[in-house]
């Protein structure tokens, strides 16, 4: 009983160590946001149905989108390679093939019709002083601005690949990939390296690297850090949270609000997992059969101490 | 020379040259401990596993890690976590090892504390821990340099810079120990060194001194009662082992050791598996960058009390008080006037004066690792004034106990 009691007083005592120096510590230096939900409450909502037929139309005619992005899926090439395209715009354009699916739709609508304030850049991007974001402003094609809107992006969600199709190193390529590199993956922010047998090849792919990070760092202010191991340095609470609006925990940060939907926001997190993270899954299972040996060597341990010490007491 | 026969088995060929009987005898057979004993006479079994375990992972990294700034972080975080079959498994172990040794070595010192083992003869085991202690904290510091992260590398700016002793301006100390003006190559290929090699050495032999400060005094026991060992053992070896005051090392002792060893391994590998993140701070999976510097530096948990110790006080007050935290235990045999080895709990004032240390310490803990707003600040200073006070104190208190 004596014993029983000295565990307790031990316990205790580590315990109290234990909260103060963690989950209390970390709550005082760290400012917490529970997710909304990818909700993107303060974005109005699309009013009108949109009809995917009258969007393709205007995707690739009136609203000018092409002359910026390529659609794959719809045969249509980027209209520059990355490295020129981000010497003029300071980042690369996405591909649109599988925007319907990666993001919201109530975003993509407030992004066609104010990108700076979608993202959340009007810090940086401010008319009135000339700054101007890259991607131009849609004024509507004439009609009823709302309904053409809602059309494109009806046209965009009907191109896409939905569910498992769209998989988690897709998402984050479109979501993430064109300003972080990940080099635990050699994900490149103009696309995965390949292997080369020629040095001279290599060398002209990495120059073309840098030069796409330096129109990069020169329109984010620095160059946006490498992912690899973001699942293990930041968590992905705070991924997620800070994907939905990086304003919270770094006010004034160039960093835009991705306008990601919840099942997309899971996905970038999977693979953020699968690349900082790769052995967790053996983690668990080898973790499960190493208790059970280690309660079992516990067990014979006891009985051996039972058996000796009947002969003592 | 010695005469030698012609041995009869392999077991006899070994006596006559190594005397095995002897050894085994001496060193556990008839190596005599107190029976009246708790399993926090264990912790001292349970640390040399909790060694056993951070030299083997230890070994396993060793075999993937490059100590080179450019190489050293993604060598841990890519090669041996990701591409090394069970490279994980074994960062891990090493991880969550280093910081719960520390919470084991505590509660071993705070056993000795209470229950008086640094008295009557005990002052070289203690002195010999202390030693142990230190070197455990200096090998936990080089080891967290390794990985090369934003708290390897900001962690080893403020703690090196310690050494230009605040107003005295060593800086030229602080370049010798870095090897360059900042933390770079030297710094990381020296702090490799001292990690692998010169601290675990000199460990290994601190160890040994440990265990052979022991033999002559004895294991304390429950209630600091003197037995008289020798009339003890002679009982126990006529078979009278129910009311002989003494066990056997091996395996009366051994047994009950390793059943706190296993349920203490529960504990270890739960948090191997599944609560590692307490001892692997997620700062550290941020590379080393110089030009960043992060929101909040603080040290693994057990070096936050002493940190508190510095931090609320002006730069020059802060490191002597600092530098008295560094030392005042060791000095605990001699500053302890009472010549009660019993427990604290039958010791009047130095009962209060225990549990008011061990709770200031907790609270220096906690202090060290928020960021110093308020209250905070305050909290701190009056914990680390507390601290100092109790220290001051202890020799008055002790001079005037009563015979217990």
């Amino acid at each position: 009983m004596k014993e029983l009691f000295i565990l307790v007083v031990v316990t205790v005592f580590t315990l109290v160590t234990y909260y103060l120096v963690e989950p209390f510590a970390h709550s005082q230096m760290h400012k917490h946001y529970e997710s909304e939900g990818f909700a993107y409450a303060d974005l109005p909502a699309l009013t009108k149905k949109g009809d995917a037929t009258r969007g393709k139309d205007l995707v690739m005619g009136a609203g000018a989108c092409t002359g910026c992005h390529g659609i794959k899926v719809a045969g249509m090439p980027a209209p520059m390679d990355a490295v020129t395209a981000a010497a003029s715009y300071g980042v690369n354009p996405p591909d649109l093939s599988n925007a319907g699916s990666v993001y919201d739709a109530k975003f993509l609508g407030n992004l066609i019709k104010n990108p700076a304030h979608a993202l959340m850049v009007e810090h940086k991007f401010d008319p009135a002083k000339g700054q101007m974001h890259p991607m131009p402003q849609f004024y509507g094609a004439g009609g009823d601005m709302d309904q053409e809107v809602a059309d494109m992006v009806a046209y965009l969600q009907s191109i896409a690949v939905k569910g498992e199709e769209l998989t988690p190193k897709m998402t984050f390529e479109l979501a993430c990939g064109r300003c972080h590199a990940m080099h635990y993956e050699k994900w490149t922010q103009i696309g995965e390296k390949p292997a080369f047998k020629k040095k001279q090849d290599e060398l002209a792919f990495d120059t073309q690297v840098l030069d796409y990070q330096d129109s990069l760092a020169k329109y984010m202010g620095t160059l946006p850090p490498d992912l690899s191991m973001y699942i293990r340095s930041r968590g992905a609470h705070y991924i997620e949270t800070f994907v939905e609006n990086p304003q919270n925990y770094l006010k004034g940060t160039a960093m835009p609000r991705v306008g990601v939907n919840a099942e997309a926001a899971e996905k970038v997190i999977e693979h953020l997992e699968d690349v900082g993270d790769s052995k967790r899954h053996e983690r668990e299972e080898v973790g499960k059969n190493v208790m059970i040996y280690i309660i079992i060597f516990a067990i014979f341990a006891l009985l051996w101490k039972k058996e000796v010490w009947k002969d003592l007491h | 020379m010695a005469h030698f026969t012609k041995a009869t088995s392999l077991h006899d060929w070994l006596n006559q040259r190594l005397a095995v009987d002897t050894l085994r005898r001496v060193l556990a057979t008839e190596y005599w401990i107190p029976k009246n004993i708790n399993f926090l006479w264990a912790m001292g079994m349970v640390l040399a596993i909790t060694f056993a375990l951070l030299l083997v992972s230890g070994i396993f990294l060793l075999m993937y890690y490059q100590p080179n700034v450019d190489l050293a972080f993604d060598s841990v975080n890519y090669t041996i976590m990701q591409e090394v079959g069970y490279g994980w498994l074994w960062r891990h172990v090493h991880g969550v090892a280093a910081s719960v040794v520390f919470l084991i070595i505590y509660i071993h010192m705070f056993t000795g504390i209470y229950y008086g083992s640094y008295k009557k003869g005990r002052e070289m085991i203690w002195i010999s821990g202390m030693l142990l202690f230190v070197a455990f904290s200096a090998e936990a510091f080089s080891g967290y340099m390794l990985p090369w992260g934003q708290m390897s590398y900001w962690a080893g700016m403020v703690i090196t810079n310690l050494f230009a002793g605040g107003s005295l301006h060593a800086d030229g100390l602080v370049e010798w120990i870095r090897g360059d003006y900042v933390p770079a190559q030297a710094f990381l290929n020296r702090f490799f060194m001292l990690h692998v090699l010169l601290i675990p050495l000199a460990i290994i032999g601190l160890i040994g001194l440990h265990f052979g400060a022991l033999r002559i005094p004895h294991v304390n026991n429950q209630d600091g009662e003197e037995i008289d060992f020798e009339a003890e053992a002679a009982k126990y070896k006529a078979g009278d082992k129910r009311s002989s005051k003494v066990i056997a090392f091996v395996n009366d002792f051994m047994s009950k050791d390793m059943m706190v060893v296993g349920i203490y391994l529960i504990f270890f590998f739960y948090l191997v598996f599944f609560h590692y993140d307490f001892a692997m701070d997620p700062v550290n999976f941020d590379p080393a960058n110089g030009l960043k510097t992060p929101t909040h530096i603080y040290p693994e948990w057990y070096f936050l009390w002493s940190y508190e110790i510095l931090r609320p006080f002006s730069t020059n007050v802060g490191l002597i008080a600092f530098a008295f935290a560094q030392v005042i235990f060791f000095l605990l045999p001699f500053l302890d006037r009472s010549p009660n080895a019993v427990p604290a709990s039958r010791r009047g004032l130095f009962k209060y004066w225990f549990w008011a240390m061990l709770i200031d310490m907790i609270i220096l803990t906690a202090m060290g690792k928020v960021p110093p707003v308020e209250p905070f600040g305050t909290i701190g200073f009056y914990a680390a004034l507390t601290f100092i006070g109790l220290w001051i104190a202890l020799p008055f208190i002790t001079m005037f106990e009563k015979k217990a």
